[in-house]
């Protein structure tokens, strides 16, 4: 097996004994980026000497008896959406291209403190906006398993990075689904754990209430290990819970006596691809295999999630978009619509009989605002702040926004009421496997009902994680997500290991095949 | 309920966006196809129920009342499209 293939944790014990050396692994996997991310596409920028640096570095901390962090000589690539001081924040977006953040978000300074080796920032849909990657500004990610579909999103550059083994660990984002979703279609673990345990500070913000940094690894223990080291409270982040991080990595391998489990009813309703439905079904039974309670928990109010979610999220990234003006930081467009030229627009039109027109001619810095914004944003994104302005303009205020949000306390009653009857609740992370480049492009709405499984997780703030359960005949990977009460990671990750433990799912990789100009292949 | 060409320019402007006129029209029919569907919550009887807008419902997440560093003006300004240095830089507003 070789050095890319072994997890994280496996690879701190080679580092710790060293019998491997930071350099060595991150030189394996900078040797991995080069051969694949041609086609691949996981990583925005990646900095192999500035690596091998960090990595030389941890080295000779390490020869000098030193002390190290938690992730001492592990690479660890990051979504390019939490801001790293010494590297671009772009978001995927050309508003944010060249922008360089002042500072580091709390979750990569942790990281730097653990010692990782930062190899590069991952692509991801703009702005976290998305569900396939393919709406980031600057190119598409594949699926490592079949490069003509996408990884999901929108953390698709991170996931597909951990699947194709370009390194062992990866941070994500989770505002709808973003983490647990592209985990499912690469055939790897990844979770959103509950509101407020990793601090949010630094987080290019597209949900603020819902948005959540989270894990990906190849296995549950490699969660554990990443979530330790990035949770905990952040005077920073007001929204930060202010718990002690329990040491998830301690208790993972206990199986959890007399589990009581959850299956929703209406997760198996129509739309269910049925390879996904049986292997769905396949891992409750191991479940049962290995004592486990299985009984049925309504969630009634789940068929809204999608609803309440398209009303929420765009309405909060319509606000907290409004920031990217072409005046602080990032895009601004050339200074078109200047005094003059914004006369002459007004003069054309009172020629032409438009009165009521030329009365509307922006004022040159709203044209500025306007101008900035068209160029700098894509489509998605613009559609999302269309939306959430819509929903917060006044008439619609009530209907929309206000009616979401109480639908969303409906939504949180139903798991606190699922959760007095059962421990955790299982289900599909997806209704189907990874899809086709392009497929769903021209269809905004199919693409937010490929959310149906995860929103309802954020929107009630509760921890959840997505594991390897199956691949298709085509040979596509299948999730297993696993939901839990607010602050019950552990509980969490000691239930998905319980299934990890009993199975090999985890333990297959893509083998990745070039693809033609075409995308064949 | 479907969303006029109009609406839609008024939202553009609200969100201070710009739409070409393709944009315009796809715009409308997509949001309209979107908020059609976001219309069921409608059937969700809500009666009594309050509003959750967070996740975790803190309330007065106090600091403590002492100065703390903030960001130097040079750092806050590097990455401002147009700066003299001392502030940002906007077109002009005024005319002669």
């Amino acid at each position: 097996m070789s050095i890319v293939d072994r997890s994280a944790t496996e690879l701190l014990k080679s580092l710790a004994t060293s019998e491997l050396t930071s350099v060595e692994l991150t030189q394996a996997c900078l040797d991995r980026i080069e051969r694949h991310d041609a086609t691949i596409g996981a990583f925005l920028r990646v900095d192999g000497a500035r690596a091998l640096d960090q990595a030389a570095a941890i080295d000779r901390k390490r020869r000098a008896g030193e002390k190290l962090g938690p992730l001492a000589g592990l690479p660890v690539a990051v979504k390019d959406v939490l801001c790293d001081r010494d590297t671009i924040t772009s978001c995927a977006s050309r508003m944010l291209a060249e922008f360089r953040s002042p500072y580091d978000s709390t979750v990569v300074g942790k990281l730097k403190q653990a010692d990782a080796v930062l190899i590069g920032r991952t692509n991801m849909d703009e702005f976290a906006m998305g569900g396939s990657t393919e709406n980031s500004a600057f190119q598409p990610t594949r699926n490592p398993w079949d490069a003509t579909r996408t990884p999901g999103g929108s953390s698709g550059g991170s996931a597909a990075a951990v699947a194709a083994r370009m390194a062992p660990l990866s941070i994500g984002t989770d505002t709808g689904g973003s983490i647990r979703q592209p985990a499912g279609l690469c055939g790897i673990v990844g979770m959103k754990p509950t509101y407020g345990r990793v601090s949010r500070f630094g987080l290019v913000a597209f949900a603020s209430s819902l948005d959540q940094v989270g894990p990906f690894g190849t296995t549950t223990e490699d969660a554990a290990l990443l979530l330790e080291t990035i949770a905990g409270h952040d005077p920073r982040d007001s929204t930060s819970i202010n718990q002690p991080t329990p040491r998830y990595t301690e208790s993972i391998n206990k199986p959890l006596a007399g589990l009581k489990l959850g299956v929703v009813p209406e997760h198996f309703g129509a739309g269910l691809d049925p390879e996904v439905a049986s292997s769905v079904r396949a891992a409750i039974e191991i479940y049962k295999s290995l004592g486990a309670e299985v009984k049925e928990v309504p969630l009634p109010h789940g068929k809204y999630g999608v609803a309440a979610y398209y009303v929420i999220a765009p309405s909060e990234a319509s606000s907290n978009l409004a920031r990217y003006d072409g005046v602080h930081y990032g895009f601004r467009a050339d200074q078109s619509g200047t005094l003059a030229e914004l006369a002459a627009e007004r003069q054309e039109l009172i020629a032409a009989g438009k009165t009521a027109a030329a009365d509307n001619v922006d004022s040159p810095l709203v044209r500025m605002y306007r101008s900035t914004r068209e160029a700098g944003f894509g489509p998605e994104v613009k559609r999302r702040i269309m939306l959430g302005a819509y929903a917060l303009s006044a008439g619609y205020y009530d209907a929309y926004y206000l009616k979401a949000l109480k639908v969303r306390r409906l939504i949180r009653r139903d798991f606190d009421e699922a959760f007095k009857e059962v421990d955790l609740i299982v289900g599909p992370v997806t209704a189907g496997p990874a899809f086709k480049l392009g497929e769903m492009v021209d269809d905004p709405l199919a693409m937010y009902l490929v959310d149906l499984y995860t929103v309802s997780a954020n929107l009630a703030g509760i921890p959840a994680i997505s594991l390897p359960c199956g691949i298709t005949k085509a040979g596509l990977p299948i999730g297993l997500q696993l939901q839990a009460p607010p602050l019950e990671e552990e509980r969490l990750l000691r239930g998905a290991r319980m299934f990890e433990a009993a199975t090999d799912w985890h333990k297959m990789s893509p083998r990745i095949t070039r693809i033609d100009a075409n995308g064949k292949g | 309920m479907a969303l006029t060409r109009a609406d839609v320019e008024k939202v553009a402007l609200l969100a201070r966006l710009r739409l070409t006129e393709t944009e315009l029209e796809t715009m409308t029919d997509q949001l309209t196809q979107i908020v059609g569907y976001v219309d069921q919550l409608g059937e969700v009887d809500t009666e009594g129920v309050e509003p959750m807008a967070h996740a975790v419902e803190v309330v007065n997440v106090f600091a403590a009342d002492k100065v703390e560093p903030s960001l130097p003006r040079e750092a806050a300004l590097a990455n401002a499209p147009r700066h003299n240095g001392r502030g940002y830089l906007v077109p002009a507003v005024l005319g002669e």
